[in-house]
This record gives structure tokens, sequence and C-alpha cells, in this order.
């Protein structure tokens, strides 16, 4: 067997085996199986657990935007910027709801280590950003008050 | 159910500045409706988030995140005419997908 | 109309504030207003404008017709700098109308809906998916997105509305003996975390008759100045304020008139 020929078989066996493992589906189809444990956990360490993320270490490279007292528990404003390095995931976490885990961003490709959403709090609570980078997990906290505007 | 998305994606340098406003009622499953009975459980748990068919965020949600949601997020090297989808899933398996436009910086 | 008031009313009652005294007088920090940006900068409710040009657009109603031959001020289906010329004196009706009065006019003669169905629904339950008024006053209202408010008074029923909206904003009745000065005629002024826009002010009314109709969100559903006045109404214990009635197009004149000026940006965002 001459060794273009064995170069040639020797990848497409590679692929083959990537396919089997069913990372080649095509974009709209790959999304991450539902992290069921994490957001069922009830505590923060249990969350940590479930993404393998035992003792992040803080980081000041980790940004977290939010407000210091929202008036809306119902939609507090959060944004994460990461300049770390091989940022691959962010997570938000709000230590005092009844499921800390509220969401977490696989970033890909040309995705840039920012995410911004709105999760609810049902208290004051400190929100952790949670993110892995070159396989490594890194924490900032904030902490967001809850209060109520006007009368109701 | 399953409304259409508002996106927005504005080149600034190289990076798309993309955000999305999406319909849809993140039910917590805790809040209790006029007859005094629980509204089941229904909330976007998956957001992909393409850019010219390549994945550049895949998001995971829980019913934390707050009723008609939003998602921002930045996407490197793109260029203006660039096309973003965006595409979510919720637990009951009702879906959306909406597409944008990378505009250049007015 | 009275499903978004239950089970406020003891909470509602309890941060009741005696005028001069409760009010806080001081100015909200970075910390408050960078959670104000970040809302304002995406809001929800720009989804309920397509809806509404969808609701304009679409055959509805027993007669099944659209709301393109609504005349609104400036001729049939005439959108663009309609709304900030509102509310003005309607010849077919004789009588002065704001924005939503002539949405309830049009959807009864051209649509066929009767009046008590369309007043009982138009202000949507929150959390629901809003109600027909309430993204068609958006969609009109962001038709003049960039204009400037440019009420005028020159019909005689037009300057009674005026005169009768400033009595009305003045006069200090019901059982707290509030007028809308007690909250709006002071700068700085809160209850708890809520600013409480200086309406005497010409910044002030200015800021207010810019940003109606706007997304509520703690109720998530776009809300208009029709609800606004009512909202008032009820939290100064005064009788309820009949949609789309002659009180509210009063102080609804007034207002308009007062911000003149003001360059229109909706949907607002409010708390």
């Amino acid at each position: 067997m001459n060794n273009m020929r064995r170069a040639f078989l020797q990848w497409a066996g590679g692929i083959a085996a990537l396919a089997a493992a069913g990372l080649l589906r095509p974009a709209q189809a790959w999304a991450a199986s539902w992290n069921k444990a994490g957001f069922e956990s009830k505590v923060v360490n249990d969350v940590l657990k479930s993404l393998g993320a035992a003792n992040p270490a803080e980081s000041k490279e980790i940004t977290i935007t939010a407000p210091d007292i929202a008036e809306n528990g119902a939609v507090v404003p959060v944004a994460v910027a990461s300049r770390l390095a091989n940022t691959q995931q962010i997570s938000i976490v709000a230590e005092k709801n009844p499921f800390p885990l509220a969401a977490t961003f696989e970033v890909a490709g040309g995705g840039e280590g920012y995410v911004s959403t709105r999760i609810k709090m049902g208290q004051t609570s400190d929100v952790w950003a949670l993110v892995k980078a070159d396989g490594k997990y890194y924490v900032a906290r904030k902490e967001i008050k809850i209060t109520v505007g006007g009368c109701g | 159910m399953a409304e259409p998305m508002k996106i927005r994606a504005i080149l600034q340098g190289d990076v798309a500045d993309v955000r999305v406003l999406m319909l849809h009622p993140m039910e917590t499953g805790q809040r209790r409706d006029a007859k005094g009975e629980l509204v089941p459980l229904h909330f976007i748990q998956s957001v992909v988030v393409t850019h010219n068919g390549k994945t550049v965020l895949d998001a995971q949600w829980s019913q934390a995140v707050s009723r008609n949601p939003f998602l921002g997020l930045r996407v490197k090297g793109a260029k203006a005419g660039d096309r973003i989808s965006v595409t979510w899933v919720d637990n009951q398996s009702d879906k959306r997908t909406d597409e944008a436009v990378v505009a250049p910086a007015s | 109309m009275a499903v978004v008031r239950r089970g406020f009313a003891a909470l509602a009652l309890a941060c009741l504030v005696t005028p001069g005294t409760g009010l806080a007088q001081v100015k909200p920090d970075a910390g408050i207003t960078i959670g104000r940006q970040m809302l304002a900068d995406d809001n929800p409710g720009e989804l309920w404008i397509e809806q509404g040009k969808t609701l304009f657009h679409q055959k509805r109603g027993p007669k099944s017709a659209s709301l393109e031959q609504c005349d609104f001020g400036l001729g049939a289906g005439k959108l663009e700098g309609a709304s900030v010329r509102l509310p003005r004196y309607f010849s077919d009706t004789d009588r002065v109308q704001d924005l939503e009065s002539r949405l309830v006019t049009c959807m009864v003669e051209l649509q066929g809906f009767k009046r008590d169905d369309i007043v009982a629904r138009a202000i949507s339950p929150a959390g629901s998916n809003g109600s027909d008024i309430e993204a068609l006053a958006l969609y009109i209202t962001s038709r003049s997105n960039g204009m400037k408010m440019s009420v005028s008074l020159d019909h005689p029923k037009e300057q009674e509305m005026y005169m009768a909206g400033e009595y009305l904003f003045f006069r200090r009745s019901g059982q707290t003996d509030f007028s809308c000065l007690q909250c709006h005629g002071d700068a700085d002024k809160r209850i708890r975390l809520q600013d409480l826009v200086h309406m005497t002010s010409k910044k002030g009314v200015q800021e207010v008759v810019a940003t109606w109709p706007a997304y509520r969100g703690a109720h998530f559903v776009v809300r208009t100045m029709q609800w606004r006045l009512y909202d008032c109404f009820w939290q100064m214990r005064l009788p309820e304020l009949a949609y789309a009635s002659d009180v509210s197009i009063a102080l609804t004149t007034y207002l308009h008139y007062q911000g003149n000026g003001a360059v229109i940006k909706v949907p607002g965002f409010k708390r």
C-alpha cells in the first residue's frame, strides 16, 4: 500500500470515528445536552460539581456589569465580559436563588468572551460569573441588591 | 406560540455586536394564575447562535432567565453582510429561528 | 381591567406617603442607573411594533375591515406625524379625542366591534400577550418617532379640554387630598426606588409625552397613556378613571400641549 493511500485511509478512519462520536452534526443540531444536574442543584457547590468547576480561581479578568441595586428582581440585567485567553464557557449563578445556576453559555468559533442577559433573582444575593478558559475555571462575584420601586 | 425575535447585529471594527429580543413567558412553574392554579414550567432551554452557518454561541438556560428574554453577544471576525442566525428551543419542544444580516456601523 | 390590581391593595396602602414628608429627595447614583440603562437599551416593547402594524392592516371585527381608512387627524390612514398632533378636535365625532379614543371610534365604526368589548380588553393583564389597542397605539405612535410633539389649541373645544386638563392637574381631591403636584410638582422626588418625574418643568413633561406608549418591565407588556393616567388615579385613591373618558382626554391634552417640542421616542421603558 503506497504512502498516500495509507495517509488517506488514516484520515478517513479518523473522520469516521468523529462522526460515530456525534461530533460532526450540522450547526443547528450541535446543541450540548441540557445540564439537568446543574440546573436542578439547590446549592452553589453542587452547581460547581456538575460543571467540574470545584475551587475556581478568583480573576480580575472577568467583569460583571450589573446594577448594584435592581428595582425589579424579575428582570435583573447581567453582562459578563472575560478577557481570559481561550474563554470557552461562561455561567451565571445567583447564589441565593432556589436553583442558583441561571445560564451557561458555550463560546465557540469566533464568539468573544462576552454575554449579556437578564435573570430573575429572588432576593439580594451575590451573582457569580464562572468562566472556563483553557480548561480551567475562574470566578468573579458581584452583590446585587433587590428592592422594589414605587407602590407596586 | 413562537413569536418572531428581533435581532440587531452592528459591526464595531471587526466585531459584530449582536442583540436579540425574544418573546417567551419563561414560566418558573411556581406562579399561580388568576384562578389560583399553578402555571406549568415553560422556558427556553437552548439558544444557538451561528455566524455564516458556524456555531458561535451555544447556551443552556434555566427558568431563572427573565420573561421576554434578552441575549447579547459579540462575534469576532465579522463583516457587513454576514448572516447571524438564532434558534431557541423550549422545554415543550416549541422552537423558533430568526436571522439577521450584520449591518455596518452607522 | 381590575386584574392588575389583585393582591397589591394591602401592600400599596402600606406604602402611601404623606405629601412633603415621606417622599425622598436623593438623586439615583450610577449603581442604579446602569441597570435602567441596560434595560432601556434593549427594549422588549419593540416586539409589539410589528404586531401593531399587522393589526392595523388586518381585516378584523364583524365588518371584516382594516383600520386603513381610520382618520387620525391627517386624513384616512395617514399615520406619519398624526400622533404628535393628538389630542385634537374631530368633526365626525364633534369631540376632542386622543389616540386611544380615536382607535376605539375606528374599531367601532369601521370594524364593527362593540365599544364595551374594546374597552374591557384595552388594558391587558400583566404577563399576557398584550391587547390589540396597546400594540396599535404603540405602532401608530412609533410612526411619529423622531418628530416633535405639536399639539395646537385652535378649536374652541381644544381650548376647553386644555383648560379642563390644567384644572384637573392642579386640583386636590379624594381621600388623600392629592393633586398631580404632590408627586410630580418638585424635582428629585422618588417613592422608594421609583423616580417621580418633575412634570411642572418643561424637561420633565417633555420626557413624559415623548415616551408613551412604553414597555412596563414589571408587567411584561406595553402600556399606554390611558393606562398611566388610570394607574395614577388608582395610586391617589380617586374614583376609577374610565377608559378614553373626557377626564383622561383633558389631562392628556394639557400634558401633550405642555410637552410640545418633545421628540417622540417610543416604546419607552418603564420599571
